[in-house]
């Protein structure tokens, strides 16, 4: 593949760009005088800040890359992982679960557990978390010198060098308000810097229209443009059911509702009212994203279809290389200048990522790892200090992990699949935790492991269509069920893991002790809590009117793109 | 925390948005247009870029002012 011809003023904007990341960071220097201000953000960012953030720390390289890559292998049905995978479960954790993570004082997930449940609870949902996060950041690094290699010709390891150096300084010197402020420019960023490309996408296809009739000449794209409509057990994505219990209820809630890089942001904001609009006003942007990330890929079939010369998908495999949609539509229709902007973009996508994972590693390592099990009981100062190297020490781990996925392509694979198993169960154990008081601490405990383990069970059953490597699945060697895809059966392992967490959750409390008495719990449970009372002056402000607005437009959505 | 996030993200969009629209500007008929199906996307861009970026500057000088 050639790269792409980039001239000064390309480059001149990729500078700028550096330049007031950068300065952001140097900005708040002066800010981080204790570790809560490192750490937290201090508790004083405004909703529409946190809002925006929320969302941008997850519109990571995986979101930018991977959706458009969806969106060209799957068509339209992949806004399920907005609509129907997102938004419910945003609007869930702002009206129910925001006002136990904010209203405790606990200042990580993890610490909610402990507050909740007991030590052990806590250990295993920080070292995971603490694991987890790492390899996320380093795969985000992985994937932005590798597309920068492939791109522009530049050296793999001078990009993967620079691009850590960039967000650990401005981690480093800003802290948790460093990345939550740079990731609201880089929301900005991303959505102006890719807008030129689809609306200059879309009137190539003859918008919506002409899409669909280049989409209906192919049988392979037949259908692309609905979101309900195809849904049959045939179809990759899976049944109904396996997308609104699967994908809807367990993976989804399990992401945004206990899933402490989203959730830390909220955490972050400066008041109750405004910890409870985060993910509401998140979600307004969140809900559109599918126009800017989607549609690009739907844009590429249809140009691949009406056999546009100017547009080629490199192959891999049997197949097209769907990971270069987005690189290949900005090098089909975007002249120099615009282009700049665009690779712009797509740097400040996978910087998020990263930057957002880096905050959240260093805040558990931090408080529920060294404050708590290694050198407890020291100064506020000897904290922020341990904040500020633990963030050197996260790149440069992540560093590390980005050349283990250069080497071991499975091992990611690996270590992703052991994540979900631990992940869907972890929901489980908030409901229980949140919304019973009889909840024991063996029981959410003893529930995570029963429920990762059943996931690990089920995957070691059954095989997507077409699997290749045991990393699918069936590593049992006795495959009893086959699934049209791999995501079907992520969205049914979740159901079966999240179900038997459950039962064992509430069948182990029920035969240990409480140990927490009702004192104890004030804040943490749901019938022991006073009510919140929105402090919002208008109705307008009140979290629960933008929740009932964020979902009618979810459903009108929905509805239109049948 | 002390900062006004709107005012980098105002300064930084008015920047991009001065540099691309004089850079359309002067690039009017480059056949370089011809991707972008004829359309001067870089002047276009430029200007949407310079209203948001100056929108964006007032707000963090309305702030400022409140907060004074």
């Amino acid at each position: 593949m050639n790269s792409f011809n980039l001239t000064w003023i390309d480059y001149s904007i990729i500078l700028i760009y550096f330049s007031f990341v950068l300065g952001i960071g140097w900005a708040l220097k002066k800010y981080m005088k204790n570790a809560s201000a490192f750490l937290e953000a201090g508790r004083s960012l405004p909703a529409w800040v946190t809002g925006l953030a929320f969302i941008s720390a997850n519109l990571g390289a995986l979101e930018v890359i991977g959706m458009a890559a969806s969106g060209a292998k799957y068509g339209l049905a992949t806004v399920h992982f907005y609509w129907i995978g997102a938004i419910p479960a945003m609007i869930f954790l702002a009206i129910f679960m925001m006002p136990f993570y904010y209203g405790s004082k606990a200042r990580s997930v993890p610490e909610y557990l402990k507050l909740r449940f007991d030590e052990k609870t806590r250990g295993f949902n920080a070292f995971s978390f603490a694991v987890m996060t790492i390899f996320a950041s380093g795969i985000s690094m992985y994937a932005l010198a590798l597309l920068m290699e492939t791109l522009l010709g530049w050296n793999f390891h001078m990009s993967l060098l620079i691009s850590a150096s960039i967000v650990l300084v401005y981690t480093y010197l800003g802290g948790l308000s460093s990345a939550i402020y740079n990731e609201v420019l880089q929301f900005f960023l991303i959505v102006i810097g890719f807008l030129p490309l689809v609306i200059i996408g879309m009137m190539k296809v003859g918008g919506w229209e002409g899409m669909v009739d280049k989409l209906e000449m192919n049988v392979m794209s037949q259908g692309f443009q609905h979101s309900w409509k195809t849904i049959s057990p045939e179809h990759p994505m899976g049944s109904w059911m396996g997308i609104f219990f699967g994908l809807g209820f367990v993976l989804a809630f399990g992401y945004w509702c206990t899933n402490f890089l989203v959730v830390q942001r909220a955490m972050a904001a400066g008041s109750m009212s405004a910890a409870r609009k985060t993910p509401l006003i998140g979600a307004l942007p969140k809900m559109f994203l599918p126009f800017l990330v989607i549609l690009p890929g739907m844009i590429a079939i249809a140009l691949l279809n009406s056999g546009d010369e100017a547009f080629t998908l490199p192959l891999k495999g049997t197949g097209y290389d769907y990971d270069l949609v987005i690189p290949m539509l900005l090098k089909r229709f975007l002249p120099t200048g615009v282009l700049g902007l665009g690779l712009t973009a797509l740097m400040a996508s996978f910087m998020s990522g990263m930057a957002g994972n880096v905050t959240a590693f260093n805040t558990v390592w931090t408080y529920d790892i060294y404050q708590s099990y290694i050198v407890p009981g020291k100064s506020d100062k000897h904290y922020l200090r341990v904040g500020q190297i633990t963030t050197i020490v996260g790149v440069a781990v992540s560093i590390l992990t980005a050349y283990v996925a250069k080497q071991f392509n499975n091992v990611m694979d690996f270590l992703q699949l052991i994540f979900a198993f631990i992940n869907a169960p972890l929901f489980a154990a908030f409901l229980m935790g949140m919304f019973n008081k009889r909840t024991t601490g063996h029981g959410a405990f003893f529930g995570l492991l029963s429920g990762t383990s059943c996931a690990a069970l089920v995957h070691g059953f059954t095989q997507p269509a077409g699997a290749t490597s045991l990393v699918k699945g069936g590593w049992t060697g006795t495959v009893l069920h086959t699934f049209p895809s791999e995501m079907a059966q992520n969205f049914w392992i979740a159901i079966v893991a999240f179900s038997i967490a459950l039962i064992a959750t509430i069948i182990i409390s029920l035969l240990t002790k409480r140990r927490k008495t009702d004192e104890e719990l004030v804040g943490l449970v749901y019938s022991l809590t006073p009510k919140v009372v929105d402090d919002s002056k208008y109705w307008y402000q009140k979290p629960v009117v933008w929740a009932i607005g964020v979902g009618a437009i979810t459903i009108i959505l929905s509805i239109i793109y049948w | 925390m002390g900062l006004d996030i709107k005012l980098p993200i105002g300064a930084m969009f008015t920047i991009f948005g001065i540099l691309l629209t004089v850079f359309g500007l002067s690039t009017g008929d480059n056949e370089m247009y011809e991707a972008s199906l004829n359309i001067n996307i870089n002047l276009w861009s430029g200007i949407s870029m310079l209203i948001f970026g100056i929108a964006m500057l007032f707000a963090a000088y309305k702030t400022r002012k409140k907060d004074s």
